[in-house]
């Protein structure tokens, strides 16, 4: 019991960084029909931003909030330079568009910082909690709680203020968008920053727990548009869902089936799920995106 | 030039206008067949070599996505499935090389076939995440099954001889891979130039339409899935008889991607576009390598660069061009 306890502590701490990587993919693919294949790189350059300047001595807090605004910078020159002047061509071309956007973000963090691994300190230190049988790490809950707060706020946002809806509109349909004057280049562009923001708060989260290096994004990457197509394209609830059930599938497979098989485990399921509905287990609601 | 004679149709005329579509062709044999008397040493008969594998499998893998406008991300793994059974039939099982190859053919086709009969459902998106997921799992596969593959260390594959012809260095290899190439050259134009391959431009351009005027889309569509996967299987087992060596990177996600990379940088569509995607995508580590570190980074600005300024590609953006001028 305490083991399967401990199995759900930690697939949930996984699943959080999943579902942030998803809404990532589902608000640029909602925005521009682009999957973005360098979503990975953002999550990849939180952690390693936030560990090089930790390691260069600034406090904590101040390097969190310098690396999510470096990434944010970094999104928005990418759909500026990459995205934006390809605009309107086919979606294989947008795809290796994305991958190589997401070369070059890897070649830049592995020349510039080196093929080792980096690591950030846990927020508020390494000693376990435990409940009932099982341990957590108090990273964990802050990996949880931020998880929270955010997708929180994202409802917020979509719903609330006029520029969400300017976004949901342009996904739902960007003629209609455009003809009530919502400026659909700025939509993308914001999309790219946002999405951004969601995969370094993703990566600065999780470095704590397990190591990054500049490799390290392609995986986490391909596991959010796991979770994305789980959830359904473009759908937010289905994203951090597919996200939280992408996380405890894999600790469950790691813990009672092989370890060697867990990265493998994501990938059945998806072909599953697409075999048996091919547009994701949210895909065909279209009015809860968020 | 042959129209103002053409109630003269004679064998002569149709002879110049074979001479004349088959041009590039014939150029290009000529050139394969001069290349090893310039080439200085055994490091460019092996950079030669790679080439025409790659170029091959770009071949091979252009008329799924050029053609019938499906996108695969998994395809290496039909690669590195076929380098495997190659290397697993001979090294474990001893089985001749030649029926080896034929039999990890037969498998890995089989295999394909049940595959498309399924995923090729799937549209876009789905289907790009659908051939990725295979790909993934296979590679995870090849890496984990210890026994069988020997891990990720891989396993090393002996020699490859028929009829007691045993095939050994890279000045003999020159010759079976340019002769894969010229067939795959050949036959791939062939399958274009014929109603099958008008059939699959349709199902490109619209698969309503194709439907409606009696293209089975369904059943086209998974004949080339399995063709290309075949042709896949096939280089792989040669490859892995080249190297003497196989590891499951052979049928990794970046694999997959350099592969679709030569494709749609060479230009979809195009044969020759696919010959020359896969001569850039093979030089450029070569050329690239001694700015160390900023190799990726060069590599990854070319692809966008290209796509952004030649969105087609680059054969056929370029052929547009000259057209242009010529008219």
């Amino acid at each position: 019991m305490s083991q399967f306890l401990q199995l759900i502590f930690t697939g949930l701490t996984i699943g959080a960084t999943y579902a942030l990587a998803a809404m990532g993919f589902s608000i640029i693919y909602n925005a521009s029909g682009v999957i973005n294949f360098a979503q990975g790189e953002f999550i990849m350059l939180g952690g390693m931003i936030a560990a090089s300047l930790v390691a260069a001595g600034a406090p904590l807090a101040l390097a969190v909030v310098a690396a999510v605004a470096a990434v944010v910078a970094i999104g928005l020159v990418v759909a500026k330079i990459a995205i934006e002047p390809a605009r309107g061509a086919d979606v294989t071309t947008l795809i290796i568009i994305t991958i190589g956007v997401s070369m070059v973000l890897r070649g830049g963090v592995e020349a510039t910082m080196g093929k080792g691994g980096h690591a950030l300190p846990p927020f508020s230190g390494d000693t376990p909690i435990v409940l009932a049988g099982a341990t957590m790490l108090p990273q964990s809950l802050w990996v949880a709680a931020t998880t929270l707060v955010v997708v929180a706020g994202l409802a917020l946002f979509f719903e609330r203020t006029r520029l969400g809806k300017g976004i949901l509109a342009t996904a739902h349909n960007r003629l209609a968008a455009q003809l009530v004057g919502v400026d659909t280049r700025r939509v993308l562009t914001l999309s790219f920053g946002l999405s951004a923001a969601l995969g370094a708060i993703g990566g600065i989260l999780i470095a704590p727990i397990a190591n990054t290096s500049y490799d390290a994004g392609v995986m986490l990457g391909l596991k959010g548009f796991v979770a994305a197509t789980i959830g359904g394209l473009g759908s937010g609830v289905g994203a951090v869902a597919g996200g939280v059930a992408l996380g405890l599938l894999e600790s469950m497979t790691a813990g009672y089936l092989s370890s060697a098989y867990k990265d493998a485990a994501a990938f059945v399921i998806v072909l599953v799920i697409l075999l048996l509905r091919p547009s994701g287990m949210f895909g065909a609601a279209t009015s809860s995106r968020v | 030039m042959t129209a103002g004679s053409a109630p003269r149709s004679t064998a002569s005329s149709r002879a110049s206008r074979w001479a004349v579509a088959r041009a590039p062709t014939l150029l290009f044999v000529a050139a394969l067949v001069v290349l090893p008397l310039i080439l200085p040493n055994v490091y460019y008969f092996d950079v030669a070599i790679r080439i025409a594998i790659n170029a091959t499998l770009a071949i091979a893998l252009n008329l799924l996505i050029g053609y019938t406008g499906q996108i695969s991300l998994g395809h290496a793994a039909f690669f590195g499935l076929g380098a495997y059974g190659s290397a697993i039939l001979v090294a474990e099982y001893h089985w001749p090389p030649g029926a080896a190859l034929l039999a990890s053919a037969a498998l890995v086709g089989a295999l394909a076939y049940v595959v498309a009969r399924v995923i090729l459902r799937l549209e876009g998106h789905y289907l790009a995440m659908a051939t990725l997921g295979l790909g993934v799992i296979a590679s995870i596969a090849l890496s984990n099954e210890v026994g069988l593959t020997g891990g990720p260390d891989g396993m090393s594959v002996p020699d490859f001889s028929i009829l007691g012809l045993r095939v050994v260095g890279e000045k003999a290899w020159y010759w079976v891979f340019a002769a894969t190439l010229v067939a795959a050259i050949v036959l791939a134009g062939n399958l274009v130039d014929s109603p099958a391959g008008r059939a699959l431009r349709a199902l490109h351009g619209s698969q309503t339409a194709a439907r409606a005027v009696g293209v089975e889309a369904s059943a086209f569509k998974i004949r080339v899935f399995v063709l290309s996967a075949t042709v896949a299987a096939v280089m792989g087992s040669l490859y892995a008889h080249y190297v003497g060596f196989v590891t499951p990177g052979l049928a990794g996600f970046p694999k997959s991607v350099e592969l679709v990379t030569m494709v749609v940088v060479g230009g979809m569509a195009s044969i020759w576009g696919s010959v020359l995607g896969a001569a850039l995508f093979s030089l450029a580590p070569e050329l690239l390598a001694r700015f160390e570190g900023y190799e990726t980074i060069a590599f990854g600005a070319i692809l966008v660069a290209t796509m952004i300024f030649l969105p087609r590609g680059i054969a056929p953006s370029l052929g547009a061009r000259l057209w242009r001028r010529d008219s």
